[in-house]
């Protein structure tokens, strides 16, 4: 009877999350990369009620713990994908499964401007994405819309499962250049002057919501509700997060976020590299694809492998991404592997996945395996990066996560041949 | 005979182009016996034999894509080699000599005097990697409609086309490609279509010609799709919309093929008992001696060349190498079904996401599965897709190789792979590192019908090496130094060769002397 009682309790375990009341967690004996360059040997992290409250070598696992043998094993933080599609987007052809994706990039609208719309209330805790992403090491999302000039906002999840985003406003999302261009009729220079009217517009609705709801204002270039959206954008509450690759639109950019005093990260940035250091200097950060070098877009055909490791040179704030990708999110940490091939440091690729992604968007309690910090943990059986690497455990706000998803269930059911379903 | 099927008219235009000094220059072509006069009206059919079309072997040693006068003698050594079959050498020597593997093994492989040694200390060797799926060439970058030269979208069996003539030979995907390690790629027109064209198999080298950047002597493949893509594509537009719609006219298409076969068959014994007639007809002329010809019975006319039915009508002859695009596995059972039935075999399935749940029956038919690691879930037809899909076949006994279908992937095939084994060893699937490494060379060798003559460290081999920096399973690994058919094509320590498109806007350009 003891016994089958474990076997369930053990089962139980691999089944279902751990409650967050549960018993604390001890990982002992590990290699732990608490924050990028600051790496422990042997070291034990102490996890209770959701934070990490422990870090260090020789800390004692405390009575009761459940304990999580870390000998060989590599302890990260969990990673953050900085620009996904994970809950938003299920399967991409079918249009019944995909939210927040307004056409393609090159597509024409008569909407450019959809500013308002708002991730969280399209992102899907319990998509099949989510256990597959997570599969990865990847604990939290940031779930981003995409297409048009301005695309929406984005929020921010922890893949447990959880409803509640950790941040319901995280950003708002749009692109420049020839993504830009395509939502506005062609010109890459209209799509700027747009934006730039956008957000002057906004200005003043903000400022003057009054007079507008009694009819005295001058005529918006958006609507109501997306001039309200960029609110925090104005304010500096959140970034403005626009899809930028050539050359001449990142100059321009940087020129309107300096006019219009808005937090401006760049994503894709095929020639982020040529502008480096006015990068830098405007502390304008950059959320990149390491493997995207095929001089592939017209507007922007200067591309080169080692652009994660010239930007981050320069001191450029460089985070890796799939740049949206929803069933290939775990495939992040060999975008930062490759990027570490291609000359990046190997810290600064832990920060591109963990401590950067943190800050652009202001996660002040994740990113790094420190005390007082929300445990999202992962232990690896080697180097996060490297590829035969798994993720054993997954640890997410102080829960051992399942490793059950669609895929596993499928292998289990196909293990082996014939099949009796 | 060259194995690949050329008109006169091409073959012609391909020698000529040899003649201009490309390094892969195609051998030339064997004297074919002198045609009737006739014949040249129909050229389809075979000279010798006046039968419409002739088997020819697949996979035959292709001994002139192997020799190259131009290439050095060159031994690696000290390196650790992996040969893709089944041997491995730690501390192991490579001879290559005039475009062959001459020799593989140890320490104790004799160095030929006079070789270039290039120093493998701390380096893994392997042969060069097969791509099975490649569009490079025919959806080339920068995208562009100018470019966009890789589905014939405008009907569902277009099996006249060729990639051939769609291939840009100065992709700048190609070199990047190439300093992945990739030697040698099937470039297959796109699954627009249910029947969308012949592949091109390329040696994964920039060139000045789509004929220059031929596979020399490479057998003939052809492009085939069921699923999703083709009732999308044609849904609205004529069909077919359903997949009811898509084997009803993939058998149609087969059976009007062998109609044609027929056809062409008759025409051959018409003209033969013509021939017959007219020597008895003028024998008895002769005979008669009075100078009167009553010999003048018209030839029968020979059919129309169609270039669809004739490649189908190839296909059916089992001379073309059958590739399909298909994801789930009854439809892959179904288009084996209608193989069956049109009497063609099929060579491998593409992209394949759930042949594991049906390993056991492409094991038995031999039918190869060309897959990723783990791209799964972009389309419904994609949704059961699963990291452990090459590891499963494999251990079935099945032929599995890693495929990129796209420009990025091609680049890093060894990273795709080495997911693949660890799924599967995580799996418990008993694997080794050179049955992973067969995924990316010997396997796809097959698969394009050149096992025997590149994708494998064995002598006698197409020189087609890779010199790597680490285990190419690491995802820090790089190709330092990748040789076609026994010279060095890429030279990491050198930089990537910008493309045409590239010169003199571009940092790649800047960073290459």
């Amino acid at each position: 009877m003891i016994a089958r009682l474990v076997t369930l309790l053990a089962l139980a375990l691999v089944a279902a999350p751990v409650a967050a009341t549960a018993a604390p967690i001890a990982i002992v004996g590990a290699r732990v990369h608490v924050a990028p360059g600051t790496t422990l040997e042997g070291a034990t992290v102490v996890i209770d009620r959701g934070r990490i409250t422990a870090v260090g070598v020789g800390v004692a696992a405390p009575a009761g713990a459940t304990v999580i043998d870390g000998t060989g094993k590599v302890v990260t933080a969990g990673l953050i994908e900085p620009l996904s599609s994970v809950g938003l987007v299920g399967i991409d052809l079918e249009p019944s499964s995909v939210d927040g994706r307004f056409g393609s990039l090159d597509a024409v609208h008569a909407d450019a401007v959809h500013a308002a719309y708002q991730a969280q209330d399209g992102f899907d805790p319990a998509a099949v994405t989510v256990p597959v992403a997570r599969s990865g090491g990847v604990t939290t999302v940031v779930a981003a819309p995409s297409g048009g000039l301005l695309a929406g906002r984005s929020a921010i999840y922890a893949l447990d499962g959880s409803p509640t985003p950790i941040v319901g406003v995280a950003a708002v999302h749009g692109a420049l250049g020839h993504g830009g261009a395509g939502a506005v009729g062609g010109s890459r220079g209209k799509a700027l002057g747009l934006l730039r009217e956008v957000l002057d517009d906004a200005r003043a609705y903000n400022a003057t919501r009054a007079a507008y709801d009694r009819n005295q204002a001058r005529k918006l270039v958006a609507d109501r509700l997306d001039l309200a959206a960029l609110a925090p954008v104005l304010r500096g509450a959140v970034p403005l997060v626009l899809w930028i690759d050539g050359a001449a639109d990142l100059r321009a950019a940087l020129r309107l976020a300096r006019e219009s005093k808005v937090r401006l990260v760049v994503v894709g940035g095929a020639e982020a590299w040529k502008v480096a250091a006015e990068l830098a200097a405007a502390r304008v950060p950059v959320i990149l694809d390491p493997t995207a070098n095929l001089p592939g877009d017209l507007a922007a055909t200067d591309v080169r492998d080692d652009a994660p490791a010239v930007l981050a040179a320069a001191g450029v704030a460089v985070a890796v991404s799939t740049l949206g990708s929803n069933t290939g999110a775990r495939t992040v940490r060999q975008l930062a592997g490759i990027a570490v091939g291609n000359g990046l440091p190997w810290d600064q690729a832990l920060a591109a996945l963990t401590t950067v992604p943190a800050q652009i968007y202001g996660l002040r309690d994740r990113g790094t395996v420190a005390r007082g910090q929300v445990a999202d943990v992962v232990v690896w059986s080697g180097d996060p990066l490297e590829l035969a690497t798994a993720a054993e455990v997954v640890i997410i706000g102080g829960v051992v996560q399942a490793p059950t998803s669609h895929q596993t269930r499928l292998l289990d059911r196909y293990r082996r041949l014939p099949v009796t379903p | 005979m060259p194995t690949l099927s050329v008109r006169r008219g091409v073959a012609m235009v391909v020698l000529a182009l040899v003649g201009c000094g490309g390094s892969s220059a195609r051998p030339a072509a064997p004297a074919k016996p002198s045609p009737p006069t006739l014949d040249d009206d129909a050229p389809w059919i075979d000279p010798a034999s006046f039968a419409p079309v002739r088997k020819r072997p697949l996979g035959r040693p292709l001994s002139d894509a192997i020799r190259n006068p131009a290439a050095p003698t060159i031994a690696i050594t000290n390196a650790t080699i992996l040969t893709a079959t089944g041997q491995r050498f730690e501390r192991g020597t490579l001879v290559l000599i005039g475009g062959a593997i001459a020799a593989v093994g140890g320490s104790d492989v004799a160095v030929p005097a006079g070789a270039t040694i290039i120093d493998g200390t701390g380096k893994v060797v392997t042969p060069g990697l097969i791509d099975a799926h490649s569009h490079l060439g025919v959806y080339p970058a920068p995208s562009a409609n100018a470019h966009d030269d890789g589905n014939e979208a405008t009907a569902p069996v277009t099996a006249a086309v060729r990639a051939e003539y769609g291939y840009w030979p100065a992709d700048p995907q190609i070199a990047r490609a190439l300093a992945g390690g990739v030697t040698t790629a099937l470039i297959l027109p796109g699954s627009a279509n249910l029947i969308g064209g012949r592949g091109f198999t390329v040696v994964m080298r920039p060139a000045r010609t789509a004929a220059l950047a031929a596979f020399p002597g490479a057998p003939s493949t052809i492009k085939m799709a069921c699923g999703e893509n083709p009732k999308r594509v044609y849904g609205d537009k004529g069909g077919p919309s359903t997949r009811m719609g898509e084997y009803a006219a993939l058998r149609t298409a087969f059976l009007e093929a062998a109609r044609y076969s027929a056809k062409v068959a008759q025409y051959g014994a018409d003209r033969q008992r013509w021939r017959e007639r007219q020597a008895r007809a003028e024998a008895a002329d002769r005979t008669r001696g009075d100078g009167k010809r009553i010999a003048g019975e018209p030839a029968p006319t020979p059919p129309d060349v169609d270039l669809k039915l004739e490649t189908l009508a190839e296909v059916l002859e089992g001379r073309v190498l059958v590739q399909i695009h298909c994801y789930r596995a009854d439809d892959m059972a179904q288009m084996m079904a209608i193989a069956d039935e049109a009497g063609f075999t099929i060579r491998s399935f593409h992209h394949a996401l759930e042949a594991y749940k049906i390993r056991d029956l492409l094991a038995a038919r031999g039918i190869a599965v060309n897959t990723w690691s783990d791209w799964w879930g972009f389309k419904l037809e994609a949704f059961d897709g699963i990291p452990e899909n090459a590891a499963l076949v494999t251990e079935a006994g099945g032929r599995a190789t890693i495929h990129s279908d796209s420009a990025i992937g091609i680049q890093r095939l060894n990273q795709d792979a080495a997911k693949a084994l660890a799924a599967g060893r995580r799996a418990g699937v008993a694997l080794d590192d050179d049955v992973a490494l067969r995924w990316i060379t010997a396997n796809p060798a097959w698969v394009l019908g050149l096992d025997g003559v590149t994708g494998a460290l064995k002598p006698g081999l197409r020189a087609d090496v890779v010199v790597w920096s680490a285990s190419p399973w690491s995802v820090y690994a790089k190709a330092d130094l990748v040789l076609v058919n026994g010279e060095i094509a890429y030279d990491r320590s050198r930089g990537l060769t910008p493309s045409d498109f590239e010169l003199g806007h571009s940092a790649i350009d800047r960073s290459t002397p």
